[in-house]
């Protein structure tokens, strides 16, 4: 795993002392609060409904069961007990209180993490496929390439105003597991005639104006990707526009201007600067490669497995859904699922971030993975331990095994923690997750996913069913999109119709479920194919009942 | 065209806390929603809210949410502002757990 450098202690050190001061000015009254504000935000610091909040990055989804542990430890000294996994790879703390805060960053820096950049218009937390290195139709792991990217963004002087916050994926697979198409920029590994390079996808994004990103370039190699991505950020950084917050995204750049035009001017400035680019990144991203290297794998016999497989139905079923093809032979990936029925979704108590670390470090070789989807995966795992690392997840209540399935809902924190929430989401993923307890494995493959505004934290419209939760007229209603895809076939979900109050949400839901039920050609059609070949109609018919008043009437 | 003005009480995050604070008719700062004083003239509730707005030293981002009578005394009148007075659905955290709603 990459191991935080002197020079990244130095830099830590230095920027946590600066903000330890302007808190401090900040409480003695030398800073308003309108000064204040834009330096807590660069530092991670927002203050949300009830309290502030701390939002620490997990570049690229990767942490160590050091890391994982000193999160737990500042869950229990600084907050009340627990953490909020984001789907953009950031654990977030909701009580803290202002004079803990430069604490709380000083406690991050000794184990090399941080809250910068984690808002604000910069470039934000580079986000990556969160099987990376494990996963077995990888090209190759694009970490390297991810904590490049974090190590030339972050500070970087000529883009930390752009017109707004930059969001960064990537993957180094042909199945999109990262949302590629879904960000400012997404980055897709390929092959070509053997030489190693991205597909740079541009213009993509969720919020008030949904695009599914278009390819910018089919190939860059690798060796040229970090000044292309340069003069991409650069050409924004000139032409996205600064008269509207609402229009200031690259997505709307791309869509005035053009993609075709827009390719120009990124490719005249990349003609401008690529000669400035000595190589020195490239020197870097040797290294970095080293510290990226897998683990020292070990050959057993997977008989433990096998045995485990036959004999207990509670393994059986984990194995089933929460397992992914690992490419070393004996070896496999193992997604813990933060979504047990009924609670928060993406939430860990410290108890279960300290068995999380623990268990990493004995069969998971001391690495623990977060997903957008909002769950912890421990990317290298001998099947022959998984019987018991399972007993050791079943203890601490994370053994659910709903991976895939319609209780693993995306949601975001929603109106019961965010400012800027119109509705909420929580409760709504919590009930759904009880109401198909029983019933989801027959149900099957489903994506949920739910934001509580406008602004789609919670992807909504990137899920087969998505959920939308406004304020219409003071009372919370519920809009669904159906048909969406995060993945390499992105599609964005249509609005189905009027909405739903707060107590029909989950009926609705439940008739599209059983909608779907009757229309599956076979058990393992899943909601999206079904989709696909038959259209929104009879989902809608399900959804508003005008099948039944069509054949009333 | 202005918005018709609603009753409302005056209120704001502490500073140092986070935490919501309503303005009680004693011109003190309370945690408590129903402590809170409503105004229901809109010039007596502008002239509360400049007032609270030149306090930066331990409040943040005042402002007025309509509110209306209880018979506890003052209840919010909009969804938000009935969480905000109460704390989150998910966990008994905030005002709920410390009995401040």
């Amino acid at each position: 795993m990459y191991a935080t450098s002197e020079f990244d202690h130095a830099f830590l050190k230095t920027r946590n002392a600066q903000f330890r001061a302007q808190v401090e000015r900040r409480i003695s009254g030398a800073l308003t609060e309108d000064e204040f504000k834009p330096l807590r935000l660069m530092n991670g610091l927002y203050l949300q409904l009830h309290a502030y909040m701390l939002r620490v990055a997990i570049p690229y989804g990767t942490l160590s069961s050091a890391q994982m542990r000193q999160l737990a430890m500042i869950a229990d000294r600084w907050d009340k007990g627990y953490g909020h996994f984001t789907t953009r790879q950031n654990i977030q703390f909701n009580w803290p209180r202002l004079r803990d805060v430069p604490d709380m960053l000083d406690a991050l820096a000794e184990v090399g993490m941080h809250a910068i950049q984690t808002s604000g218009n910069c470039v934000r937390n580079v986000t990556a496929d969160h099987f990376a290195g494990a996963a077995a139709d990888e090209i190759a792991d694009p970490r390297p390439v991810a904590e490049l990217l974090r190590q030339w963004s972050t500070d970087h002087p000529e883009f930390q105003f752009l017109p707004r916050k930059f969001k960064i994926a990537i993957t180094g697979s042909p199945n999109d597991r990262a949302v590629t198409r879904a960000h400012d920029i997404g980055l897709r590994m390929v092959l070509r005639d053997g030489q190693r390079g991205f597909e740079v996808i541009v213009g993509g994004g969720l919020g008030r104006t949904p695009v599914i990103g278009k390819v910018l370039s089919d190939f860059i190699p690798e060796a040229d990707l970090l000044p292309y991505i340069e003069a991409i950020l650069s050409t924004y950084n000139s032409f996205g526009r600064r008269d509207n917050k609402y229009k200031a995204r690259i997505k709307i750049m791309v869509n005035e201007l053009g993609l075709d035009e827009v390719r120009t001017r990124v490719q005249s400035r990349f003609d401008a600067l690529r000669r400035e680019w000595s190589g020195a990144d490239q020197a870097i991203l040797r290294d970095l490669r080293h510290a990226f290297t897998p683990p020292a794998f070990r050959v057993a016999p997977t008989e433990a497995f096998d045995a485990a497989y036959q004999a207990d139905p509670v393994f059986r079923a984990f194995a089933d859904t929460n397992l992914s093809a690992h490419w070393q032979e004996g070896y496999t990936i193992v997604t813990i699922s933060l979504k047990a029925h009924g609670a928060t979704p993406g939430d860990a108590s410290a108890d279960q971030m300290r068995v999380l670390a623990d268990l990493a470090e004995r069969y998971g070789h001391e690495e623990l993975r977060i997903s957008h989807e909002q769950n912890v995966i421990l990317p290298h795992v001998h099947k022959s331990d998984l019987p018991a690392l399972h007993a050791g997840l079943k203890a601490a209540g994370l053994a659910t095994a709903n991976v895939g399935l319609v209780s693993d809902i995306i949601a975001c924190p929603g109106m019961d923690y965010c400012a800027l929430a119109t509705a909420r989401s929580i409760p709504v993923a919590q009930d759904i997750a009880r109401r198909f307890q029983a019933r989801e494995q027959e149900i099957g493959g489903m994506k949920i996913k739910i934001s509580g505004c406008i602004n789609a934290c919670g992807h909504h419209h990137v899920g087969h069913i998505g959920i939308l939760g406004l304020d219409r007229a003071g009372v919370e209603n519920y809009q669904i999109t159906l048909g969406g895809d995060a993945t390499q076939t992105a599609a964005l979900g249509e609005r189905a119709g009027p909405g739903f109050a707060y107590d029909q949400i989950v009926p609705a839901i439940e008739r599209l479920v059983e909608a779907y039920l009757s229309l599956r050609s076979h058990p393992q059609e899943d909601f999206i194919t079904v989709f696909r070949r038959l259209g929104a109609q009879p989902f809608k018919d399900a959804l508003y009942q005008t099948g039944e008043r069509a054949d009333a009437a | 065209m202005s918005i018709r003005f609603s009753p409302s009480v005056v209120t704001a995050n502490d500073l140092f806390e986070g935490d919501v604070v309503y303005l009680t008719a004693s011109g003190a700062w309370s945690r408590i929603h129903r402590q809170a004083q409503v105004f229901t003239e809109e010039a007596q509730a502008q002239a509360a809210l400049t007032q609270a707005q030149a306090q930066p030293e331990r409040l943040v981002g005042a402002y007025l949410a309509p509110a209306r009578l209880g018979p506890d005394g003052p209840e919010p009148a909009h969804f938000r502002e009935a969480f905000r007075a109460r704390g989150p659905s998910n966990y008994p955290h905030g005002k709920q757990a410390d009995r401040m709603c």
